[in-house]
């Protein structure tokens, strides 16, 4: 099969960034897991809702806000649609309507790891339990991109399963900066040293921590932080590295493949790359994170719609 | 008995009917004598704990069938059970050549029906029975399909005997499924009893290829490499999962009505880099739905001007349009005679003996041995109206005698068949179930049959009802060398 079905195209991108998705919400819940136990405070759990929009709709289940509430509603709640059950769900509804292009490997993966999510009870998201199972969805996550890159077969297919992946993974991290400065807001100094224990946690819900060190060998402050995880080129979950994987995946796929779209979210992709280069750290944090942030946000919902249009027929 | 049957068959008495794996206690199975004495070294607990394994590898390699309720999603394997049932290749000859023979018939009966009729203007079968049947497509008229084949894929059933005799049961002419369960079923096999699994046995994993080829052979005349595909109603199809083990095995796209456009007459699937030429379409949707605009105006599954393709030669669809009206009851009673009209041949697999209450002695037998028949109304109207005699109330009886001298040509009856039965690891042990077997043809220029085929087990004791959605499960189906 030289050619690909655009349909086929829209699953793949979408099966990517559902894993991809599931896997940053595991992350994000472990770090305000680990914040709420340090301050003792439901203020981390609604601080999560709020960076989703979720807050009304939690509001609506008459719950408080408290860790295995909130915990219930992000993994297991089917009523949820932007839950690690549903991420899942829709990641293994895209394979299985993939199954002919996918290999049995990748498909058998996320159906086993979706029955083991959709049996899990209330009692698996108790607070003893949380770590381990934060490590297990993470871990399902991470078989399912390393059986990916081992089986799946390097045409078209492969492109758009990058480009998923990594639209996704520029979102999930702004969604975590997001996060983790919602409380700090715009009132702190930008060189403030964060909260004692804050700033590892946070590097580390991004695999960032050893990174990081690499980079700034002593010192974790606010302003070093933010300039790594937007603008780090070297760090796979940066949101500068992961433009340049968008941007290299979609100028190879339409060199190689020979496809006449995606001109427009090249030049998007440009233009994202030209404001982050254009901004210091501190500058971002003096102009507000949360700005910055919203409008990354924006532009990756755009490019997304670019390539619906111009590759999966929408 | 003189077969050494050992400890785990001790308990099992096959009451009566024919056992598939012992045969008559005249005339006992030979053949299955290796596979009884491998089956007797591994203990009934081991063959439980690895039967077990077997299913939870199914259910997770997603060989399932999805049930839709109304809040929940259920994924359901079809029940496998451990035991094979083999046949012998004297018996497999006669099955593929009596397969291979009806669907020649099939064939031949489909052409005649849509060019000349000569078979309606020689009395063979009476004309009602075809140009009144909901299956019959006035569009085909005229139309000559490539290899003068219409039913590409047929799914034969057939039963078994007390007497040991094979007999067909049902045609299925137009999208047969389950061959992707005889497929699986000998993988599981292999992998979860290596040490049952007979190196003399026909392979069954070159169903796709060979699928494949025939596709190709179907292709407009012109095209020398054919794109093809494989069009699906979609994921929530409850044979969804055959679907994708077909596209997978020949290497062709899986493709949704919606993937589809009809430009200028000709197919075309939408692509990441625009349209791209469709030349063959194996499709597992209906003709109902195939075509709004010829067919059902409100089906969101087909697609809208493929019949204008199809007529123009453009495209090449399997199995063809209208291949209903051979596959029906009413015509399968006929088929004997069929065979006999085009082939010149006797039937090598005999029909379940059918009365044609259409004709005076049809009519006449059924009337006077109603207690025992089963009546079958004929036409589209699947198991509604069926009177199974024996098990009917006076009343119904009579209703149904009302009925037939009213109607006559719109009933058949047959015989109770005594279904053959075949060892079954059940939780109490190993017991006698029915079975049935439906083996696969594929005919492009020429017909080949999948040696061996599914055979469904009806699960429950005394049922001979092996649908899956009525409890029954599936055995791997070895064809001796």
């Amino acid at each position: 099969m030289s050619s690909l079905l655009a349909r086929y195209a829209d699953c793949i991108f979408w099966m990517a960034r559902y894993v991809e998705r599931a896997e940053n919400l595991a992350r994000i819940l472990d770090v305000t897991h680990g914040a709420a136990r340090r301050h003792n405070s439901a203020q981390d759990w609604a601080a999560i809702l709020e960076i989703n929009s979720d807050l009304e709709r939690f509001t609506k289940s008459g719950r408080p806000i408290d860790g295995e509430a909130v915990v219930h509603f992000y993994v297991l709640d089917p009523g949820n649609p932007n839950s690690i059950l549903n991420a899942v769900t829709a990641a293994r509804e895209n394979a299985r309507t993939l199954r002919p292009f996918i290999s049995t490997e990748m498909w058998s993966q996320l159906n086993v790891f979706y029955n083991w999510l959709r049996a899990l009870s209330p009692q698996d998201v108790t607070l003893p339990e949380r770590p381990r199972l934060f490590t297990s969805i993470k871990a399902n996550c991470q078989t399912h991109t390393g059986i990916t890159e081992g089986t799946f077969f390097r045409d078209q297919g492969w492109y758009f399963y990058q480009l998923g992946r990594y639209i996704e993974r520029a979102d999930q991290t702004t969604r975590l900066l997001d996060v983790k400065f919602h409380r700090l807001a715009a009132a702190e100094s930008p060189a403030s040293p964060l909260e004692a224990g804050e700033e590892a946690a946070l590097l580390r819900s991004a695999a960032g921590y050893h990174a990081f060190r690499r980079v700034h060998p002593r010192g974790l402050l606010l302003v070093d932080v933010v300039g790594f995880l937007l603008l780090h080129n070297a760090f796979p979950r940066s949101v500068h590295y992961c433009i340049n994987e968008l941007d290299r995946f979609l100028h190879e796929l339409r060199q190689r493949h020979v496809l006449r779209g995606g001109a427009e979210a090249l030049e998007r992709l440009d233009e994202i790359r030209v404001a982050l280069l254009a901004q210091s750290p501190q500058g971002i944090l003096q102009s507000g994170l949360h700005d910055i942030v919203d409008w990354l946000q924006s532009q990756l919902i755009d490019i997304s719609e670019l390539l619906a249009r111009d590759f999966f027929g929408r | 008995m003189s077969p050494a049957t050992g400890d785990w068959l001790s308990g099992y008495d096959a009451g009566g009917y024919y056992c598939e794996l012992l045969g008559r206690t005249d005339a006992p199975a030979l053949h299955t004598q290796p596979l009884r004495e491998r089956l007797s070294r591994i203990p009934v607990d081991e063959l439980r704990r690895r039967a077990r394994n077997a299913e939870n590898e199914l259910f997770n390699l997603g060989v399932t069938f999805t049930v839709y309720s109304e809040k929940d999603v259920i994924d359901r394997i079809l029940p496998f059970d451990v035991i094979p049932r083999v046949l012998s290749a004297a018996e497999w000859k006669q099955i593929e050549s009596g397969v291979i023979q009806r669907v020649a018939a099939l064939n031949l009966f489909l052409h005649d029906v849509y060019h000349d009729q000569h078979v309606l203007k020689d009395g063979v079968v009476p004309r009602p029975l075809v140009l009144g049947n909901a299956n019959y497509r006035p569009e085909m008229v005229g139309f000559d399909v490539p290899c003068g084949t219409y039913v590409h894929i047929c799914g034969t059933d057939i039963v078994r005997d007390d007497a040991g005799r094979f007999l067909v049961l049902e045609d299925n002419g137009r999208t047969p499924s389950g061959v992707s369960y005889v497929v699986e079923n000998r993988r599981i096999m292999q992998r979860a009893f290596p040490d049952i699994v007979d190196v003399f046995i026909r392979p069954v994993e070159d169903y796709g290829l060979r699928l494949g080829h025939a596709m190709a052979e179907i292709a407009p005349a012109g095209v020398d490499s054919p794109q093809i595909v494989l069009l699906s109603p979609g994921i929530y199809n409850s044979a969804y999962f055959e679907h994708v083990f077909l596209a997978r095995e020949m290497g062709v796209p899986l493709v949704e009505g919606g993937d589809l456009v009809i430009e200028n007459d000709r197919v075309f699937m939408k692509t990441t880099a625009g349209l791209a030429p469709v030349h063959v379409i194996y499709r597992r949707i209906n003709d109902d739905f195939i075509d709004p605009e010829v067919f059902r105006p409100d089906s969101m599954l087909g697609v809208p001007g493929l019949m204008r393709a199809y007529r123009k030669g453009n495209v090449s669809l399997a199995n063809a349009i209208g291949t209903g009206v051979a596959d029906d009851k009413a015509v399968y009673a006929y088929l004997p005679r069929l065979i006999r009209y085009y082939l010149d041949q006797d039937a090598i697999l005999p029909n379940v003996e059918t009365h044609i209450c259409g004709e005076a002695d049809g009519l006449a037998y059924t009337l006077d041995h109603l207690d025992d028949l089963v009546v079958k109304p004929v036409g589209e109207s699947g198991g509604y109206g069926i009177v199974v005699g024996p098990r009917a109330t006076a009343a119904e009886r009579a209703d149904m005698r009302a009925r037939l001298r009213a109607d006559p040509a719109n009933y058949i009856s047959q015989p109770m068949v005594r279904l053959s039965v075949c060892p079954t690891l059940m939780d109490d042990g190993v017991r006698p179930r029915h079975v049935d077997l439906r083996p696969f043809a594929v005919t492009g220029r020429s017909t080949w049959v999948l040696p061996g085929g599914l055979s469904r087990v009806a699960l429950r004791q005394g049922s001979l009802i092996v649908n899956s959605s009525q409890g029954g499960g599936s055995k791997d189906t070895w064809v001796l060398v």
